[in-house]
């Protein structure tokens, strides 16, 4: 079986520092890393492959620098690894970074026979779950999103357990198909001795748009269809009330007092 | 792509199980808005089997018009043939706006419906507003993790798309004799039956019952709650008060609570009456999903947590002695 | 001081600190308490590749040496002793047999070895043989292509969990120790069960066994080397993997250290954090000051072992012979008497600084709760197991006394 993971650098930490007057992502010291969502897709990629056999592909788009979450990615089992990087892309929106890597993914298809396709929830950063589904869509293949858990692995299909706000759903999808994973569906494994050495040494493919026959009208922050025309800083309100008392059980009754005048219980 | 073809604001009817997802009539109430603001009409789209029964209700909470498909290949979600079939309506009608909830079956479907119109779609927004000047909706949503909200438009695409988070809005009041249209919409259930995709079976939940985000009072423990025999305590305050027992992710993932009581960015969105924030810091993440409540109380043996600092009301002690007293005092 | 000298040890660290963070640290105190093996942790041993780095890369391991294998163990060790021992008894029973292994016997063994899918285990002690492992009594008398193998062995480190145990058993009574061989044996023969499990002091979530072998008979491809030269092989072995042991009692006392020193700095007691008295500090110094030097006697002896263990590995897989006759080829260093010195020296460090530590944190660090009396208790195993501290005197006693009557006269 031949999966592709798709993964995409975003910084290291949820607590990103935001300029509070521009608005802007302090990108001075923050570290980027692998999204942690998409850890899991290469997870569930890598434990596939070794149940059933096959390879892991994995692609990410973005600048060079991001070349350091394909040799993550080596270092936690993949076997090979594409990078979409070309100016044209910078600041596409979903719609557009989902055509892009539906593009690429068409180039490695060329390369060898694609079966599944994995992607994270979201990223950390943005927050959206749209690639997964986007890219079924620009691939015109089934998909499912929020899974939990690959159920089986069959000749021509896989079946999953995905989530919902009521319980869970079991699907099966034809192959070729997209599944984007929630982190319940493993733990990722920690990078191997091996695959860290190998990781500095594999060799980067990077595609450019027209490398994938992507159509540039389709792309990057002139022609993608959603624009982000304000961004600021989230306002909170400090209005505390300190519970006073001598000790908690003095304090504990001060507040259920409070709760109960007020009529919150 | 005419854009003064595109007219009236569309909601997304969700389903599930046979039931109206109760987030839809908070949808009623942001479209009801967006609608008014352009002296448009608000149109929900029904999918489904059996739900017709639906459509009335919907115009009762606000809506003008029910686009309904009512066929047994729509009985369960598949992202293809929904995302296929709502697409098809899209053609055909040309609605202006469309809101689609921020729920699991919505992020997915109205990303991939999205595509298949070719047109831009926000993510998980949490206001929606008309400009006064061009008429674009414009979507604001919270990313980074909640550290950053930003705005967002699509110019040159119709419909603007979006998915709202439950909770952002108050549902829509009920005003029962309220008119409005009904259409049924044939499906031509041959083109989905050779779909890719098929539905095998839905797993219902082993929880309490009790949905979270329905809770009028939340008891909510962190990291400072120490341990899996922890949220027992918990529990009893909240079955003490007829509320429901919620975390932040930290108990979860230590693997002391479930990951379905988890409230957060990556977890439940609440808006209770009441939250009661036990041992939980305050990270932005968990705060983005229960900031709404109406009133917070936080009880933390750290008063500098941002926590005590966004409560109404700060308790500085140890959970272990405070509660066990608050038990006693609501004897 | 980390004590890599190339891409691939600094590789076994960050892979090792990493699997010790986010594995090992959150699995440790639930195993050690309900005192048992660790399946989740096994796979992820696999996964991570820390069954092979002593192997050669045509058997799918890493193809480090000694030094790859008593890094990972330090710092496996470091956050948790018992856990880390699944790789560590493996590679422990497995050394016996990589260096006396023929060709084939190493191309049947060792690819399964190496990617962990079979543990080994490692089997001497028997109720009446410990520290004297020529009296043994666990006896393998040929018969046809077989030896019909009779005994018991006990305090069996991975016991029960391990799929082949190589077992030193005497295949000529009449003999005595030079009688003494090495057999392996696999789980599930015939006649092979498990008795008592015992419950220790420390190294809890390490099953050990009591392996009891009734007219089991085990196939004479099973033989490492030849008969009555297992003595030998297990003098060999231990030379190898004491430095292993020593490593690990550094881990320890390295982790214990890691617990005590953030608790002195933020405890405060007098108004001051306690690690600003001095008794405390200057205490903590010394103890830092020992680790280290435990440390750089791991090091530099498995740095040196490695420049003749390496070559020999590859002479053998090159030349098909046992690794065990391309080291005698070498002619190189007999390493007993530094193997002792180094694990003489770490164990009694780790228990020292263990014990410490845990007076310098006080009340906290007697409970459970607290990772430290784990430590103490943890430590201990290590001035016991591969030869107590009394043994290891021994050695180096014997060792020295050779070495100075060879040089008399010499003056």
């Amino acid at each position: 079986m031949h999966i592709v993971a798709c993964v995409k650098q975003t910084p290291k930490s949820d607590n990103v520092k935001i300029d509070p007057q521009t608005g802007c992502l302090i990108r001075s010291g923050t570290q980027s890393a692998m999204n942690p969502f998409d850890e899991f897709a290469l997870e569930e990629a890598v434990t596939l492959k070794e149940q059933v056999g096959g390879k892991v592909s994995v692609i990410t788009m973005g600048p060079p620098q991001a070349e350091a979450v394909l040799r993550d990615s080596i270092a936690r089992g993949a076997d090979e690894v594409f990078q979409l990087g070309d100016r044209a892309l910078a600041g596409s929106d979903t719609w557009s970074t989902s055509y892009a890597l539906s593009k690429g993914i068409e180039k490695i298809n060329q390369l060898e026979h694609v079966d599944l396709i994995i992607c994270g929830k979201q990223t950390n950063d943005s927050d959206t779950g749209h690639i997964g589904p986007q890219i079924s869509a620009w691939l015109q293949i089934p998909n499912a999103a929020f899974v939990k858990k690959v159920v089986r692995v069959e000749k021509n299909s896989i079946v999953v357990e995905r989530l919902t706000e009521d319980g869970s759903e079991v699907v099966e999808l034809n192959f070729p198909c997209v599944i984007s994973v929630v982190k319940e569906i493993n733990k990722p494994r920690v990078r191997s001795v091996k695959g860290r050495m190998l990781a500095k040494r594999v060799p980067i493919t990077v595609w450019t748009a027209d490398d994938v026959q992507a159509d540039k009208t389709k792309l990057g922050i002139n022609y993608c269809p959603t624009r982000v025309v304000k961004s600021f800083v989230p306002k909170r309100e400090v209005n505390a009330v300190a519970v006073e008392g001598a000790n908690a059980k003095e304090k504990a009754a001060k507040l259920v007092a409070l709760l109960k005048e007020n009529k919150y219980i | 792509m005419n854009l003064q073809d595109y007219k009236n604001v569309w909601i997304f009817a969700q389903t599930q199980r046979g039931k109206l997802s109760p987030t839809v009539y908070e949808l009623l109430t942001a479209g009801r808005q967006l609608a008014d603001d352009l002296g448009e009409k608000l149109c929900a789209v029904l999918l489904g089997h059996q739900v017709k029964a639906f459509a009335q209700d919907l115009i009762n909470h606000g809506a003008d018009c029910v686009y309904v498909c009512d066929v047994p290949v729509l009985e369960n979600y598949l992202d293809d043939v929904y995302a296929r079939v709502l697409s098809d309506l899209v053609a055909q009608y040309k609605p202006n706006k469309f809101l689609i909830p921020a729920t699991n079956m919505g992020r997915a479907l109205s990303a991939k419906t999205a595509v298949f119109v070719g047109t831009g779609l926000t993510a998980d927004a949490t206001e929606v507003s008309i400009h006064k000047e061009d008429g674009q909706l414009y979507a604001t949503r919270p990313t980074f993790g909640g550290n950053l909200m930003a705005t967002i438009t699509c110019a040159k695409t119709r419909p603007e798309m979006c998915s709202l988070r439950p909770m952002s809005y108050e549902k829509a009041p009920k005003q029962p004799g309220r008119i409005g249209e009904i259409i049924e919409v044939p499906v031509d259930t041959g083109k989905y039956t050779g779909s890719l995709a098929k539905f095998v079976q839905f797993i219902k939940s082993k929880g309490d019952g009790l949905d979270l985000s329905e809770a009028e009072i939340i008891v909510a423990g962190g990291r400072g709650v120490g341990n899996k025999e922890g949220f027992k305590l918990l529990e009893k305050l909240a079955a003490r008060l007829g509320g429901a027992v919620g975390a932040s992710r930290g108990p979860v993932d230590s693997g002391w609570i479930d990951y379905r009581y988890q409230i957060g960015l990556t977890g439940r969105t609440v808006k209770p009456k009441l939250y009661i924030a036990c041992g939980i810091s305050g990270q932005i993440q968990h705060m983005a999903g229960m900031s709404g409540a109406n009133v917070i109380v936080a009880i933390n043996k750290d008063p500098d947590t941002p926590m005590m600092k966004a409560a109404h009301f700060a308790l500085e002690g140890d959970l272990y002695e405070v509660i066990p007293a608050m038990l006693e005092a609501l004897h | 001081m980390d004590y890599a000298i190339n891409e691939m040890e600094q590789e076994v660290l960050n892979a090792t600190r990493e699997l010790a963070q986010k594995k090992l640290k959150p699995l440790r105190a639930e195993m050690d308490a309900k005192e048992e093996f660790s399946i989740e942790m096994y796979e992820e041993y696999r996964k991570s590749g820390m069954f092979g780095l002593w192997l050669p890369e045509e058997y799918g391991g890493l193809g480090g040496g000694i030094t790859c294998l008593a890094m990972a163990f330090e710092e496996l060790s470091r956050a948790c002793a018992g856990l880390a021992l699944t790789p560590g008894t493996s590679a422990l029973g497995a050394i016996p047999m990589f260096l006396a292994a023929t060709k084939e016997q190493r191309d049947k063994w060792c690819p399964d070895l190496a990617s962990g899918k079979k543990l080994w285990a490692f089997a001497l002690t028997e109720p009446e043989a410990g520290s004297d492992a020529t009296a043994l009594k666990t006896t393998a008398i040929k018969d046809g292509d077989y030896y019909v193998v009779n005994g018991t062995k006990h305090f069996i480190s991975t016991g029960k969990e391990a799929d082949f145990y190589t077992v030193a058993v005497n295949t000529n009574p009449a003999r005595g120790p030079r009688g003494i061989s090495l057999l392996v044996i696999e789980k599930g023969t015939l006649g092979f069960s498990f008795g008592k499990k015992e419950e220790k002091m420390g190294i809890r979530s390490n099953p050990t066994y009591e392996l009891i072998f009734e007219n089991v008979r085990v196939p004479k491809e099973n033989l490492l080397g030849s008969e009555g030269r297992g003595l030998l092989y297990l003098q060999e072995t231990l030379d190898y993997s004491r430095p292993g042991v020593a490593a690990q009692a550094v881990g320890i006392a390295q982790g214990a250290l890691d617990t005590t020193i953030p608790y002195l700095r933020t405890r405060k007691q007098f108004g001051q954090p306690i690690i600003t008295f001095q008794a405390l500090g200057h205490k903590v110094a010394e103890l830092a000051a020992k680790t280290e030097a435990g440390r750089a006697l791991v090091y530099n002896l498995t740095h040196r072992m490695d420049t003749e263990y390496l070559p020999a590995v590859r002479n053998a897989l090159d030349n098909g012979t046992t690794v065990h006759d391309e080291l005698k080829k070498l002619k190189g260093q007999r390493w007993t008497k530094y193997s002792a010195e180094a694990k003489l020296f770490c164990s009694n460090v780790a228990m020292e600084v263990a014990d410490e530590c845990v007076t310098l944190c006080g009340g906290i660090a007697y409970m459970r709760d607290f990772p430290l009396e784990k430590y103490m208790r943890d430590a201990k195993i290590t001035q016991i197991y591969e030869g107590t501290v009394h043994i290891q005197k021994n050695e180096i006693l014997t060792a020295l006394i050779k070495e100075y009557a060879s040089k008399e006269g010499e003056e």
